[in-house]
């Protein structure tokens, strides 16, 4: 039985990750196709450090993470903040409905009901020109929202409210409580919000398809370069991004499991 | 100010101001856009011109349940042997796991072309004991391995919560009063895992359902889905916009009535997503 | 183990940085020509998919270059079809400086105002044109574009996989081919490989042809194995599929990286086509632009783009360049400047629409609605 389960995950996991082996390998080849492998070579590697496509596509993929998860962020934690606040529950569940919207709905929906309402502005307004920086940031933050409030609403919920009511009579103005007691007391869903609106935006790719204009994010050059012919360079990027998210999940793993070893958990 | 909150209900004011812009109003003006014709006045028409896309929209649903059932199948057994790992190893398939998320993930769909074309690594393998070459890629069969693929973790994540916090004392009561490993798993684990394969089902479900890449990309680009059509008419020029956005307010409703189908099974209104 | 793959890992990042030896490029002339008045500002190019000399296996970045020469910021992105280039400028999402449209598509874009004329005065290299390419059906003032590039629509076999197909558009519905045979992706020129193969000019206004012409490509849609744009590079180059139509000039381009690649023009016609560069009305640095128009006109220039893109040029120093011919050979010379007589006899005495090798033109609105509801309907078959 353990052996069968053993081989079970494994048989899964080898399943997850042969597209991601063919990547690193291919990355390596010293010929330009990602259909032969024709020797070993650090060249793509090397391209990358010329290829300004590839880098300012980068580029513009972390500030719009950046952006858009900081700033979904600060409004997702007062939003839920507000709608907690809200004495009605219609209102209440009415604002939530809305807020699930993004999230249940197919990427592609959400991302030309976007593009229709950028064009319609720019027309409005007669720009040259409707997409670009801000609609892409616009569109992440709006697809951020959701997960940011979802995270951090019911660790809200279920702070107590004996705490800021300790805080006001011991002479804290309600701003300087939520500050000082309940923030605190909320970052680690907070984090946990930000750091998944981080990853989504990273990702994304079918939104900013339809918002991005000019200000191309990595996903969409990518898309346009399998549009062609493929080269290993592409793969090379991946891959070092690849060993980069490798290498601080594991640190992130070992940092907890340490901490958690300190605070006396037996795992 | 209300005594019973954290803050005040202004604060909430920007989001439901940006909510209102970037949720509600595109979704009006793309229902606008479905009710009427190029020049602004009402018409039904565009859902006349439905029947056009009637295959675009039986493949889609076809693969996306098969995908769905696919990935369920798969997903279940191995979150159930993940919580039968020791904690720590939990942990660490748990990473394995979201760790190809992280990539992107048009270059994971892509890399199975390599694998799977005909002169891939799996036909050159077979090659060398003389067999095939067979017809992997540009196939039905490649279009639903690779929905399978890249939503696979949306499964297991799901029901592996659910099952990792189904107390261990259930499953001891339940030996203690003579179910064998079989039944505990259908009486206890799997009614109580219940809730984490309705939220894996809609999250594999609706993005399989409406996938503008794998389909072009595996599936040989001859059969449209329905993601395919309506990024095909968004980009063939403002004249389609209408039914574009006809068919983009169809699968929204569609994706809409399988959630609320779903959640009624799952009667918890947290797992929404 | 962590340390070891960290360090594995600054290993790796320190050599991709340290590594970096780009091509660079000198040249001491077009450095004095072109001033940098401009700099600072951005360019917006749109143009097709591997059509510009981009820096890959030590040829010349010409988008490098122009940025290196004015300090003018290029932003370059492609486009697929015509199609595309044409909804994308239309929906009014993004504005460009430079697009480079084919003949039929200006003639489009002129009629509905969308494209800026282009101050030829300014653009002192616009006198390397050879005058066969001046002043076509589409812009017969030659004030809104010029030409780029000029081709004409072949097919593409793998004598490896397959023996040589008798030299006809028929070839693509053969179904020894099955899962075997490519098609474009785009109307006009999917359209095109069915029309040629029925006798229609490619210009009918004629419905009832159009619809047969349908008929024709949804009865070849079991055989072929899909509808590609540039993937056609990958599919052919590996032997993935056997039989294809492209453009001439990309043949070249293969043909280097598989030699068992082959080409040759059908019997019963082609496309023959000019891709020019055009500033679109939605322009936001005119001045740019022009200097970006002459830059590509610049003999060296024109050059590299040739000898990297493979198309025929429309720039009399590169045809007249003996270290072109030399470069192409006999063979690429012949596919890409054919003798039209000996191809094609009598061909060109015809009227134009009776003609083997035609121009697509512009058609009216009713014609264009109808065939790309065919093209959707065809793909949705």
């Amino acid at each position: 039985m353990k052996t069968l389960s053993r081989l079970y995950i494994g048989l899964i996991l080898l399943f997850l990750y042969a597209p991601v082996a063919v990547m690193i390998v291919f990355s390596f080849n010293s010929g330009g196709s990602v259909w032969v492998f024709e020797g070993f070579s650090l060249d793509w590697y090397k391209g990358l450090t010329t290829n300004t496509s590839m880098l300012t596509a980068l580029e513009h993929t972390l500030i719009i993470a950046i952006l858009s998860s900081v700033i979904s962020t600060v409004m997702g934690t007062a939003a839920s903040v507000g709608i907690l606040a809200l004495r009605k529950r219609v209102s209440r569940s009415a604002v939530m409905s809305v807020t699930n919207i993004p999230m249940m709905n197919a990427d592609i929906v959400t991302g030309v009901s976007l593009m229709l309402l950028f064009v319609f502005i720019g027309n409005l307004f007669t720009l040259k020109e409707s997409l670009g920086f801000f609609t892409v940031l616009a569109a992440h933050i709006t697809f951020n929202l959701p997960y940011v409030i979802l995270s951090v609403m019911p660790r809200l919920r279920a702070t107590d409210m004996s705490l800021h009511e300790a805080a006001l009579d011991l002479g804290c103005t309600p701003t300087q409580s939520f500050f000082k007691v309940i923030l605190p007391s909320i970052s680690t869903s907070i984090f946990t919000g930000a750091i998944m609106a981080f990853t989504l935006s990273l990702d994304d790719f079918v939104i900013s398809y339809f918002t991005c204009g000019h200000y191309q994010t990595l996903p969409i050059v990518i898309y346009n370069m399998t549009k062609k012919t493929v080269t290993p360079d592409v793969y090379a990027l991946s891959t070092l991004i690849f060993l980069a998210v490798f290498v601080l999940l594991i640190l992130y793993n070992v940092l907890q499991s340490k901490a958690e070893s300190r605070r006396g958990f037996n795992v | 100010m209300n005594k019973k909150s954290f803050g005040s209900r202004i604060v909430a004011a920007p989001y439901m101001v940006w909510a209102a812009i970037f949720i509600v109003v595109p979704l009006l003006i793309m229902a606008y856009f479905a009710f009427t014709d190029g020049s602004g006045n009402f018409t039904v028409d565009n859902f006349m011109q439905i029947a056009r896309f009637k295959k675009a929209f039986a493949l889609s649903i076809i693969y996306a349940v098969i995908a769905t059932i696919i990935t369920l199948l798969l997903a279940y057994p191995m979150a159930y042997y993940m919580t039968k790992l020791k904690i720590s190893s939990q942990r660490m398939v748990m990473m394995l796991i979201m760790l190809p998320m992280w990539m992107n993930f048009l270059i994971r769909t892509y890399s199975w072309i390599t694998i799977l074309a005909n002169t891939g690594l799996i036909n050159k393998f077979l090659g060398l004991f003389g067999i095939g070459p067979l017809q992997l890629i540009n196939t039905p069969g490649a279009v639903i391995l690779g929905m399978v693929y890249d939503f696979i973790p949306y499964m297991i994540l799901p029901i592996y919560t659910a099952m990792s916090k189904i107390d261990n004392s259930l499953l001891e009561a339940a030996s203690d009063l003579g179910s064998n490993s079989w039944s505990r798993i259908r009486r206890v684990i799997m009614p109580l895992s219940l809730p984490g394969v309705i939220s894996g089902i809609t999250m594999v479900f609706v993005p399989s359902i409406s996938t503008f890449y794998i389909s072009q990309k595996l599936g040989g680009n001859k059969d449209m889905l329905i993601g395919d059509a309506i990024e095909y008419l968004f980009n063939t020029g403002p004249q389609y916009y209408n039914v574009a956005s006809t068919l983009s307010l169809i699968l929204m409703v569609m994706i809409l009535v399988c959630t609320l189908i779903m959640n009624r099974f799952g009667d918890d209104e947290e797992v929404v997503v | 183990m962590f340390k070891k793959f960290l360090s594995l890992l600054i290993v790796l990042v320190l050599c991709v940085t340290l590594c970096s030896c780009g091509y660079e490029y000198q040249n001491p002339e077009l450095q004095c020509k072109y001033t940098r008045e401009l700099a600072g500002t951005e360019l917006n190019v749109y143009n097709w998919g591997e059509y510009i000399s981009d820096g890959s296996e030590g040829c010349m970045d010409v988008n490098r270059e122009f940025e290196r020469l004015t300090g003018i910021k290029v932003n370059y992105t492609t486009f697929e079809s015509n199609e595309t280039m044409y909804s994308q400028l239309k929906n009014g999402g993004v504005s460009y400086d430079i697009i480079i449209p084919s003949d039929y598509m200006i003639g489009r874009l002129i009629s509905e105002d969308m494209l800026e004329k282009i101050d030829m005065s300014r653009v002192s290299n616009y006198q390397y044109i050879s005058d066969k390419y001046k002043g076509l059906y589409f812009d017969p003032a030659q004030e809104y574009s010029v030409p780029y590039n000029v081709g004409m629509v072949g097919i593409i076999y793998n004598s490896a996989l397959i023996d040589e197909p008798q030299h006809s558009w028929g070839a693509l519905w053969d179904e020894k081919y099955k899962n075997m045979s490519l098609n474009f992706n785009n109307p006009r020129d999917g359209f095109m490989t069915a029309q040629k193969l029925l006798g229609f000019s490619l210009n009918t206004t004629n419905e009832k042809e159009w619809d047969m012409a349908c008929e024709k490509l949804k009865a070849g849609k079991s055989v072929l194995q899909s509808y590609v744009m540039d993937e056609i590079y990958g599919k052919l180059e590996t032997g993935e599929a056997a039989i294809g139509p492209y453009y001439a000039g990309d043949y070249i381009v293969m043909k280097e990286v598989n030699e068992d690649l082959e080409f040759f023009y059908p019997q019963e016609g082609t496309n023959i086509f000019v891709d020019s560069v055009c500033i679109p009305s939605c322009v936001k640095n005119y001045d740019a632009a022009l200097l970006y128009i002459n830059f590509l006109l610049e003999p060296e220039i024109a050059l590299a783009n040739a000898e990297y893109i493979g198309y025929a040029s429309p720039h009399t120093a590169v045809i007249n360049n003996p270290d072109y011919h030399e470069y192409l050979g006999e063979e690429f010379y012949n596919i890409l400047y054919p003798d039209m007589e000996a191809l094609y006899p009598g061909d060109s005495a015809l009227p134009e629409n009776e003609r083997k090798v035609e121009y697509y033109h512009d058609l009216p609105e009713s014609v264009r609605m109808h065939y790309e509801n065919l093209w959707l309907d065809l793909k949705l078959y």
